[in-house]
């Protein structure tokens, strides 16, 4: 088969099972919904495999498959084909969005079964991944921006599933609306851009990006890609917009994993990697992504240590971990950013899939404080979160140790970063072993908290085999990307990743010529730092969390009111509120008292008044008698004749 | 001869005087007069005005067309009438009278 046809197949299979389910939205039959939605992706993923393949055994200069469907928008400069890109990048990223979403299109077979909306929640997860799958292949900005907006809507309609609830609702509104704001910084920095190099084709882009590197805030390099950032702080929930990520955990679990941890939140990511050639003309708009990305990896770590809702906890540890990746293609290691983007799939999906079996086991239970000593109750899903824990925490040799020591080597080294940026991100990887030990030592281990009226059990093979299959990946998954100096004691084993991704990212400009400026040794001493203080964390949380009862309340007492400062997540949602939300609702009522009722409605009944009388006076000429009527055509002939002759 | 005289001395002037004393007249009666015979006769009037000036300017022309505009005149004229007569009679058997007025009970 073509590639073209593949890719078809890719994009269009998961929107059939999205129509054939769709339409048949009240069914409540979830194996036949499920089975659709699940094999539909499936199939995407064995295209995913097929292109993979083909890539591999094409050349180096040549791995790139393109399929243009039709002429999209043709006017003026712009023109766009409906053009779809499979390359180092997007193959990569079709193989994560359909592996792990059929492992979680299954998981979802076995958690929803009981629910009413079946055939809907799995027409809208295959229509997120038909638009997610837009996004990762569309050749150019406009072609991503739909599938940016198209996984925004659901995210939104996955988020508020259960909207009879109105606190969900308000938490899907709440993610859209949040998004809305970064996809117009998005459509700025597309203007931007096409402004000035006339072509909104990433490819050209990236061949038209100037090679010298932008010194000023204003070039544009600079401020269209500064503007795409803005847009991928909305999606991927970075500082400033990162608020709607905790409220999305309203959704089902299932979709937690998929939208709000595997994929769509990594879209941020995925687009500056894409972009990599501009982003590294524009140095002042790295160190602006590397600072938040920096800043946002330490402050969701701090509020994840004060939450007891383990999807909030995994929210927050989602949103420190995409900081991680904004600090990585920051300083320029978009190759580490993207190996901690596939590794953080893997593990952050199979614990929010591994929460989602413990609240099933549970009966609808979020609460961690009322959980504890589930692990005998729960062998498998305790055994597959301990992979997972491993793997985030950088457990050396689990694949969180290689993706997150990389970013953090880098953000140290990189001609771009900083040592400022490591220490963040190592205090970021030591908060992170701590709440993640605390989380698991709450859940699964020491002494039960579990209400007598609640009989855990273990999740059916539906759901556990999922987790397996992502456990395994979480543990291996790094090898593929090991870095050098450790590959030494390994027996050698190449860095496919980096050779993977080589043609596709261009290298600091600042890089070329100068000679290694670190060494091992270095490189050995932080890595030894951080893996150490992350297990002196987890340590201490596991010693903490498991001995003795009533340890929130001690710690809170302990800590005082920066506890409280923490656990009300810094009143950022307050703050919002206070400084824009509410001021703006005012403002509006103002308008709408003073402006409105004062002079639109006003000129709207002159308008109205006017039209009226204007009748009115018209209306006393028909009168209905005949006579009158030839008396007015006679009238009118005469004026006109007395104008003719006159003349 | 002197008859003859007399004829020739008739021009264009005197037809078109007499067309537009006829026309006005009929005119006056269609906007004053509230019987509806008198006013149907009034328009026959104003037509056969018209009728008077098209005969009047295709003899002194020279050519035919006027005169075979004034049969389709004619025509319409018998058939306007035919209507006309027939609204008269339908108007008289309800009101037992032909005036004018009868005719706004017609608005909407």
């Amino acid at each position: 088969m073509s590639h073209q046809v593949l890719i078809a197949i890719l994009l269009l299979s998961p929107f059939i099972g999205f129509l054939l389910n769709g339409t048949r939205f009240r069914s409540q039959n979830y194996i036949l919904a499920g089975s659709i939605a699940t094999a539909s992706v499936f199939i995407s993923f064995i295209c995913s495999i097929l292109l993979m393949l083909n890539l591999v055994d094409s050349p180096v200069e040549s791995r790139r498959l393109t399929a243009e469907f039709f002429n999209w928008i043709a006017v003026g400069n712009l023109k766009i084909n409906a053009g779809f890109v499979v390359d180092q990048i997007s193959s990569i990223m079709i193989l994560i969005i359909t592996g792990v979403g059929t492992l979680i299109h299954l998981f979802s077979i076995g958690y929803m079964h009981h629910d009413k909306g079946v055939t809907k929640y799995f027409a809208y997860l295959n229509l997120f991944v038909f638009n997610m799958l837009i996004l990762v292949l569309g050749d150019s900005l406009v072609t991503m921006f739909v599938g940016w907006e198209g996984v925004g809507l659901c995210s939104y309609l996955l988020i508020g599933f259960w909207f009879t609830d109105s606190q969900k609702a308000a938490a899907g509104m709440k993610a859209f609306i949040t998004n809305r704001i970064g996809d117009a910084a998005f459509i700025i920095g597309m203007f931007v851009l096409f402004f000035s190099f006339g072509t909104l084709n990433m490819f050209e882009l990236n061949q038209l990006a100037p090679t010298t590197m932008e010194a000023s805030w204003l070039g544009a390099a600079t401020l269209g890609t500064l503007m795409l950032f803005i847009g991928a702080t909305g999606k991927s929930a970075q500082i400033p917009l990162y608020v709607w990520l905790p409220d999305a955990m309203a959704g089902p679990t299932p979709v937690s994993a998929l939208i709000h941890a595997a994929t769509m939140v990594t879209a941020g990511v995925y687009m500056i990697v894409r972009l990599n050639p501009m982003f590294v003309a524009a140095p002042n708009t790295m160190m602006v992504i590397a600072i938040i990305g920096a800043l946002t990896a330490v402050l969701a770590a701090t509020i994840g240590l004060t939450q007891f809702d383990i999807k909030k906890v995994l929210a927050y540890s989602t949103v420190s971990q995409l900081g991680y990746m904004f600090l990585a293609v920051g300083v320029g290691a978009f190759g580490a950013g993207m190996m901690h983007l596939m590794t953080h799939a893997f593990f952050k999906a199979l614990m929010f899939l591994g929460s989602g079996s413990v609240i099933h086991a549970m009966h609808e239970e979020q609460d961690i404080r009322k959980m504890g000593g589930l692990k005998k109750y729960l062998p498998i899903t305790h055994t597959t979160f301990v992979m997972g824990w491993l793997a985030i925490i950088g457990f050396p040799l689990f694949s969180g140790f290689f993706s997150k020591d990389e970013i953090l080597w880098q953000a140290y080294s990189s001609p771009r970063g900083h040592v400022m940026l490591w220490v963040a991100g190592a205090i970021g990887a030591t908060l992170t072993a701590f709440y993640m030990t605390r989380l698991m030592a709450l859940t699964f281990w020491g002494g039960s908290r579990v209400d007598k009226h609640v009989h855990p059990h273990e999740s059916p093979a539906i759901m556990t085999i999922p987790l397996i299959v992502l456990a395994i990946l979480s543990v291996v998954a790094g090898f593929i990307g090991v870095p050098h100096v450790i590959s030494e004691y390994l027996g050698h084993i190449p860095n496919y990743w980096e050779h993977w991704l080589e043609p596709v990212i261009r290298k600091l400009p600042e890089l070329a010529g100068s000679e290694e400026a670190h060494t091992a040794t270095e490189e050995w001493g932080l890595m030894a730092t951080s893996v150490t203080l992350a297990l002196i964390s987890a340590a201490t949380a596991f010693k903490i969390y498991t001995s003795n009862k009533g340890t929130n309340e001690k710690i809170a007492k302990a800590f005082g009111p920066v506890y409280k400062v923490v656990d009300n997540k810094y009143y950022v949602d307050e703050a919002y509120f206070g400084g824009i939300i509410n001021p703006l609702i005012k403002q509006s009522q103002n308008l709408w008292t003073y402006i409105d009722v004062n002079f639109i409605d006003k000129a709207t009944y002159w308008a109205g008044d006017l039209t009226k009388g204007a009748g009115s006076l018209v209306r006393s000429f028909q009168t209905g008698n005949m006579q009158q009527y030839a008396m007015y055509i006679t009238i009118g002939v005469v004026i006109v004749l007395s104008f003719v002759l006159m003349r | 001869m002197q008859e003859t005289n007399m004829l020739t001395q008739i021009g264009l002037e005197h037809y078109l005087v007499l067309s537009a004393i006829l026309f006005s007249m009929g005119m006056a009666g269609v906007l004053m007069r509230r019987n509806l015979i008198v006013l149907l006769m009034s328009v026959e009037l104003m037509l056969n005005a018209v009728n008077i000036s098209f005969v009047a300017f295709s003899k002194f022309n020279g050519n035919i067309e006027g005169q075979i505009m004034v049969f389709f005149v004619m025509t319409i004229a018998a058939a306007e009438a035919a209507v006309g007569l027939a609204l008269a009679v339908s108007i008289f058997k309800r009101f037992k009278e032909v005036n004018i007025r009868f005719f706004e009970h017609l608005k909407g």
